[in-house]
């Protein structure tokens, strides 16, 4: 066995190529080596697209790095980067990775006019008044009224469900699905509720809040925080 | 040193220069030196509301833009020696009026009077920051409308960013038959909405206008249910440094109220 370790390995899976990439060379050699070894393939030009996934290894790379390998693979053709893995993360996309899976508690009257918004998910203890609007990338939880706007999932994450003690919201919205109140106020706003939105109806259902074990087992348990991950 | 209370409420026509005519007229006769101040620059009602229109030959933007002393533009009661009106001005802009200015203005009132009352106007722009920066504490008046409770909400909102003590909240023109029929929202439902705590409520009654176009605050009345009410709320004020007391002061006030409905009906 060879003590010099190939820099970039190719190995065909039935989801098309893996490249591992040594992570002890230069990134430079990472990028020269690249370039040759794909060229060296000669790839048929009838053949379908073939994906590319990328193992880095423990090597950590920026956008940039990463834009410069993309731009690598793509100058020949037939291939397509699905994935970039890598074992290691900074300690900002940590933290950050933290802020969004993190529950913010917060004691307030959200009141007409104003907006409160976190990322991650939101514990509201205290009420949402008409007019007022509450917006998370997580869950929205309320220990009191809710009677404004809740905004839960807003960067798209429709897995994120609003309860609250007490549900008579002007309007909900998790991701980019809203539903409203109905026009004629018979509805007199409900005790122990949650809005989440349906698989198959697409749309934001709101039921009572027992349902939420079986309509969203994760929300209890450790996957939890893989959520938003 | 006394204290300053502005008297807001975010929407117009909600009772604000009423509410402020009356306590200050109450604390007054309870023997408390007061200066009302209206911050309505260009829309000024309080003076009319008093009685003193005649008497205006200063205003707030003169004492402001120093073409006169405070005490020059300072307009005493014609009933107390303790009441003090200071005049908006009619003719000049809402921007002649800075935060700055007030607070001056209210710091130099305070060591002459325990209480000075501001009169807010409606809206929640320039005028109505003028008219808290210089309060200590604040009144919110709503009426049982939706509207109106919308914006008292939206104004407490806004007072909590203030530099001032968390609001209170005047409820007025309680018109207690709609209120039986439920067409009139019910002071319970209004304090669980605003979550503040509640100063007082007030009847709807045409004595107020009566006395409001006399020029004579209904406070002055012996005997109407408005003049209770008010002479109630600012005994609440004085009494404040007791919570509990005020508190069952103010059961007792709800509980005397409907007693005079029950008469009544």
């Amino acid at each position: 066995m060879s003590t010099k370790k190939q820099v970039v390995t190719i190995k065909g899976t039935k989801d098309g190529l893996t490249l591992h990439i040594d992570d002890t060379c230069s990134f430079h050699d990472v990028l020269f080596e690249l370039d040759r070894k794909i060229s060296g393939n000669y790839v048929d030009e009838d053949q379908p697209m073939i994906t590319v996934n990328i193992q880095l290894g423990n090597r950590y790379l920026d956008e940039d790095q990463k834009e410069e390998l993309r731009e690598v693979i793509r100058r020949h053709n037939k291939l397509v980067i699905d994935e970039i893995h890598s074992n290691v993360i900074t300690k900002d996309e940590a933290h950050e990775w933290e802020v969004d899976r993190a529950v913010n508690p917060i004691f307030k009257v959200i009141r007409s006019g104003q907006v409160l918004e976190v990322r991650g998910d939101l514990l509201l203890v205290g009420d949402v008044n008409p007019g007022g609007k509450i917006v998370a990338t997580g869950n929205i939880y309320v220990m009191g009224n809710l009677r404004g706007i809740a905004h839960a999932g807003v960067n798209g994450n429709t897995k994120a469900v609003i309860a609250a003690s007490y549900m008579k919201p002007n309007q909900l919205r998790i991701a980019d699905l809203l539903s409203r109140s109905p026009d004629y106020d018979e509805a007199e706003g409900a005790y122990m509720e949650c809005g989440y939105v349906d698989d198959k109806e697409e749309k934001i259902i709101i039921d009572r809040l027992q349902l939420l074990t079986q309509k969203r087992p994760e929300l209890a348990g450790v996957e939890r925080s893989m959520l938003n991950g | 040193m006394g204290e300053s209370i502005v008297i807001t409420s975010g929407k117009g026509g909600v009772g604000k220069t009423t509410t402020t005519a009356n306590l200050g007229t109450a604390l007054a006769l309870m023997g408390k030196k007061v200066c009302l101040v209206d911050t309505d620059i260009g829309l000024r009602n309080l003076d009319v509301v008093m009685g003193l229109e005649n008497r205006i030959i200063y205003d707030i933007v003169d004492v402001i833009q120093e073409r006169c002393r405070l005490k020059q533009a300072l307009i005493k009661d014609k009933r107390f020696e303790d009441l003090s009106l200071l005049p908006a001005a009619q003719t000049s802009d809402k921007s002649d009026l800075t935060p700055e200015g007030m607070v001056t203005i209210v710091q130099e009132l305070k060591q002459d009077y325990d209480y000075i009352l501001i009169d807010c106007p409606a809206g929640i722009e320039q005028g109505y920051k003028n008219a808290v920066a210089g309060a200590d504490k604040a009144i919110v008046v709503t009426t049982p409308e939706k509207s109106s409770v919308r914006d008292a909400d939206r104004i407490i909102g806004l007072l909590e960013q203030e530099d001032v003590e968390p609001p209170r909240l005047i409820v007025n023109r309680i018109r207690n038959h709609m209120v039986q029929n439920g067409d009139m929202l019910d002071v319970d439902e209004i304090v669980t909405i605003l979550s503040i705590d509640l100063l007082g409520i007030v009847a709807d009654d045409d004595e107020v206008i009566k006395a409001s176009n006399h020029g004579e605050p209904v406070a002055f009345q012996p005997n109407t249910k408005a003049a209770l009410a008010y002479r109630n709320i600012s005994r609440r004020i004085l009494g404040e440094s007791v919570p509990l007391l005020s508190l069952e002061e103010n059961k007792s006030f709800v509980s005397k109220v409907k007693r005079f409905f029950g008469i009544r009906s």
